[in-house]
């Protein structure tokens, strides 16, 4: 087949982004061909600051050398400026002639700065904060020590003050406004931002209006309206950017601010695509880099030809580093009659947060000083989180609404280069950050793929990404809301569980086919993924595909780090017996299994057990009447209760006996991830019932019931649910809840988790305040619980079931070879 | 070290059971006297086989998740290419990898370990110092 032609006007980041996309969904399917007004390869803008303080040089940003290019057989005009679109002939001509046909064509001219219109605009020493060449410009006027003015406070003109002062220069800062930064900061954040830089000696002027700049051969002064002059050696204008949308203007596109486009990045020219800044899409322009990248996938999905990608918009956020300072800002921010506003100030300590709330719902985010929260406050405003359930502590950010993980204690300024960020692969802070720069990460996926850091159990994840945003520096924004299930697939985990259901697909080569996986049989993470949703989807229908499960729960141990497996039997509410213990002694002397542990849950741990050994354990323990703890699966574990009213002087209900029952009627029950439950028997909860996934506490009028607790990675105290007064609310409240976790939660997502991610509130509605629908889920979750309480350790210890899981395939021995 | 003295006696090929025997994306383990042995199947029917033990930490290859030409340890996650045993990168390091015949849908193994590239020794190699390190 004749390769299709695309030629890309624009060599920077977004432009780029696409092609690097579409090289991955379709390598053969074009020949490339791309026009760069700059004279080299595709540099990381978002750097500049850096470059211009001197802490990276131009080689660093570099993006794509020109060997990159090469290699990948593109043709790049570097220097060369397209004139004209011509769309009747469909090419495209360069100022120096050169011309280039197209069967697609991709603008991504990017914007360009604004430049005042006052006199003096064009004398040398005036230079916009946009290009390379600009940067070396502003460098090379700093040589010499002198003074300069940024005309405009907002983003890029502070960074750009910021890295000229790095230089040595004397800086002044001349902004209309009268208050810097206004389209990401508030007021106060404002006037914080303002004293900081003050004190550092930066001189700002503001509701100043630039009436002229002054010089003859070169820039001498600034002079203001009110007649204030200000000399100076050098003038950045940093007033603002301009979708570039000339060059399809003059071609007839329609464009408005920018190039229009719909939600398939498409042009009104249906063979003309446009991404990065100087789209307009739905009514919007975007200036930062998470935007851009969501566009740019979209776009390479359509030219690829798959078709089934779109792009909806994205949420402003900006996580901004100004002279070291973390700044956050979200949403609309701006105070309003049907929104509360929650603010906590500290000027001492420099830290200032404010939350606009609407209907209960985080509509809007400014943080000063303190942005360690910023994600967490993103993403339930992104997705419209029901903040009820915890308003009240909202503001003190992830640690204290519950969530403690290491992550909250530490800002990142304060840490050293030799501090351990991820503390269970080792990774600390310098291998991060050199990473970043070194192997040019953008997204927190890169990182951890590259370093480790925060790819176990998470809890750094926040202080990665804090990492992230601060070596990216200013233009790093969150990532798009929508996250692929995992790198084999476009669809998220709602999309693909909803598409299971609504398709009625039954298998995971069914659920593969039709959602288009893009590998053959998926990795280790959505086939896990996929067969639970599966199997909850279709109880009593799908039969769990034994080799798309993780090694414990195909072998119904937990694998140990010398290859050997662990065995730990249930009991109940974790009461004992003479016998078992008896029959677990003997089992231990028997097949001398090297060690015996008691485990939290109020268990006997069986160490160190040969995996082919497992199924005569299994036997011996079943003849005793002990069954599987499920110890080593994502399903219910334990009940962990405390003597309650038999025994101890304080208790007020039969805990131990509610425990029992629990766990009689929720074992063998498969989850998204492990469940632990726990009865305790007075308000002392000796079981330490409000640190696990359901908790109940008994009182003397009945049953506190408590949910989404935590004792392990991230130590979380439970939400009060509900209470009620009888044994059978218990056990409905308690099926129901499970059941809305396994239908709803992600794979992999712990009860505490997904509850932050969709709020209490929307939990309270379906379990306590919806009778009927808590009666469905708990229907729902009994029907479910009939095809799954079988014991597995029987089926394999009697039935033969899975029987090659045991055994080698062949000993091969050394008689055999002589 | 048992290794160096019995490999010679052992006669290069060996047959090891019948393809039915691996489940399609799973793994056997052949015990052999030069150590466990990983025989892998993939979605695909083919087979492969790699020493038992991951380049990592020593998790037991055939443990893992089969997917593609790759497997999945289950210990820490790496991922390992059935074909050479190189670990797909970003992480780096590489197990020995066995030859494989299948005839008549009997498996045979060719038990004088195939080191992928030249590469891989010097990543067992660093694997071996730093573990005492």
């Amino acid at each position: 087949m004749k390769k299709l032609k695309l030629v890309v006007i624009g060599n920077g980041m977004a432009g780029m982004r696409t092609v690097e996309e579409l090289l991955k969904l379709a390598p053969d399917l074009y020949d490339i061909t791309v026009f760069g007004a700059e004279p080299h390869g595709n540099y990381n803008r978002i750097l500049l600051s850096p470059v211009l303080a001197g802490e990276s040089s131009f080689s660093e940003i570099l993006l794509n050398s020109e060997v990159w290019y090469r290699e990948n057989g593109i043709t790049l005009y570097a220097g060369k400026e397209v004139v004209e679109i011509d769309r009747r002939h469909r090419k495209v001509i360069a100022s120096d002639g050169t011309e280039a046909q197209y069967d697609r064509l991709l603008i991504a001219t990017g914007s360009k700065p604004i430049a005042l219109p006052i006199p003096g605009a064009t004398l040398p020493g005036v230079v916009g904060f946009r290009t390379i060449r600009d940067v070396e410009m502003m460098l090379e006027a700093s040589r010499a020590k002198g003074n300069a003015v940024v005309i405009g406070g907002g983003l890029l003109g502070l960074e750009a003050a910021a890295g000229l002062m790095k230089q040595g220069m004397s800086v002044s800062v001349i902004h209309l406004m009268n208050t810097l930064m206004d389209r990401q900061l508030d007021e106060a954040a404002a006037a914080m931002l303002r004293r900081t830089l003050e004190a550092r000696g930066l001189k700002i002027f503001l509701s100043a209006n630039t009436e002229q700049i002054l010089g003859e051969e070169r820039v001498r002064a600034v002079r203001l309206a009110d007649g204030t002059e200000i000399p100076t050696d050098l003038v950045v204008m940093a007033v603002g950017i301009r979708p570039d949308a000339a060059l399809a203007k003059a071609a007839g596109l329609h464009c408005e601010r920018g190039i229009v486009t719909n939600d398939t990045m498409q042009t009104f020219d249906p063979r003309i695509y446009a991404v990065g800044e100087c789209v307009q899409h739905r009514g919007r322009t975007y200036g930062l880099v998470a935007p851009l990248f969501e566009q740019a996938k979209v776009c390479a999905n359509q030219l690829a030809l798959l078709g089934h990608s779109a792009y909806r918009g994205s949420t402003d956020s900006a996580r901004l580093k100004v002279a070291d300072i973390d700044l956050f800002s979200a949403g609309d921010f701006r105070e309003a009659e049907n929104a509360d506003t929650i603010v906590l100030h500290d000027l001492g300590r420099g830290i200032y947060k404010k939350l606009v709330l609407a209907d209960n719902r985080i509509r809007g985010v400014v943080l000063y000083g303190d942005a360690i929260d910023a994600s967490w406050y993103y993403q339930l405003l992104c997705d419209g989180v029901d903040v009820s359930g915890n308003r009240d502590r909202l503001l003190f950010g992830k640690a204290l609404a519950g969530d403690a993980g290491r992550g909250a204690k530490d800002t990142f300024l304060e840490l050293s280069d030799d501090t351990e960020i991820c503390g269970c692969n080792g990774v600390c802070k310098k291998t991060i950050v050199d990473a970043i720069t070194e192997k040019k990460l953008f997204t927190l996926e890169e990182v951890r793929a590259h370093t480790k850091a925060s790819s176990s159990c998470g809890s750094c994840t926040g202080l990665v990404k804090q990492i992230l945003a601060h070596t990216l520096g200013s233009d790093f924004s969150e990532g798009p809301t929508k996250k692929p299930l995992c790198a084999c697939t476009e669809y998220s985990h709602d999309e693909v569980r909803s598409t299971i259901r609504e398709e009625e697909l039954k298998s995971i080569g069914e659920a593969m086919v039709f959602l288009e996986w893009k590998t053959t049989d998926g990795c280790a993470a959505c086939r896990q993924a996929l067969n639970y949703y599966l199997h909850c989807a279709w109880p009593g229908e799908y039969e769990h595909d034994a080799q798309s499960r993780f090694i414990n729960e195909r072998a119904h141990a937990n694998i140990q780090k010398d290859g050997s497996y662990s065995v730990i039997p249930r009991m109940w509410g974790g009461m004992t017996t003479v016998s078992e213990l008896r029959a677990i002694a003997d089992v231990a002397e028997k097949h001398s299994v090297p060690a015996l542990h008691i485990t939290g849950g109020q268990r006997i741990d069986l160490l160190g057990v040969k995996k082919e050994v497992l199924p005569e354990i299994w036997r011996d323990l079943n003849d005793a009447g002990m069954v599987s703890g499920y110890a080593y699966a994502k399903a219910v574990r334990t009940v962990k209760t405390c003597v309650g009213k038999q025994w101890c002087r304080f208790g007020t209900q039969d805990s131990t006996a509610m425990g029992i029952e629990i766990e009689k009627m929720t074992w063998g029950a498969w989850a998204p991830h492990k469940v632990k439950l726990a009865v305790s028997g007075c308000p002392r909860n000796c079981a330490e019932a409000t640190i696990k996934d359901f908790g109940v506490v008994a009182v003397d009028s009945g049953w506190e019931l408590h949910v989404g607790g935590n004792g392990g990675v991230k130590v979380r105290a439970t939400d009060f649910l509900c209470k009620v007064a009888t044994e059978a609310e218990v056990l409905e409240t308690c099926g129901a809840f499970l059941q809305m976790y396994r239908e709803e939660a992600h794979y992999l997502e712990r009860t505490a988790a997904w509850i932050e991610r969709v709020g209490l509130a929307a939990i309270r509605k379906r379990i306590v305040d919806d009778a009927t629908g808590r009666k469905v889920l708990y229907e729902r979750f009994l029907h479910s619980q009939k095809f799954s309480q079988k014991d597995p350790w029987a089926e394999r210890a009697r039935e033969g079931v899975e029987a090659h899981e045991f055994k080698a395939l062949t000993v091969v021995t050394k008689g055999e070879a002589a | 070290m048992i290794q160096k003295s019995v490999t010679h006696c052992v006669p290069e090929w060996v047959e090891v059971g019948s393809v039915e025997n691996i489940p399609l994306r799973g793994a056997r383990v052949v015990s052999t006297p030069i150590g466990d042995i990983a025989v892998f199947r993939t979605g695909e029917g083919e087979i492969f086989a790699l020493r038992d033990r991951c380049p990592h930490r020593g998790g037991p290859l055939s443990q893992g998740i089969v997917h593609g030409r790759r497997v999945t340890c289950a210990l820490h996650g790496w991922k390992i290419e059935l074909f050479d045993g190189v670990a797909v990168p970003p992480d780096q390091g590489c197990t020995k990898r066995f030859d494989v015949r299948v005839e008549d849908g009997v498996i045979s193994l060719c038990l004088r370990a195939e080191i992928a590239k030249k590469v891989c020794r010097s990543a067992e190699e660093e694997n071996h110092v730093s573990g005492h390190a």
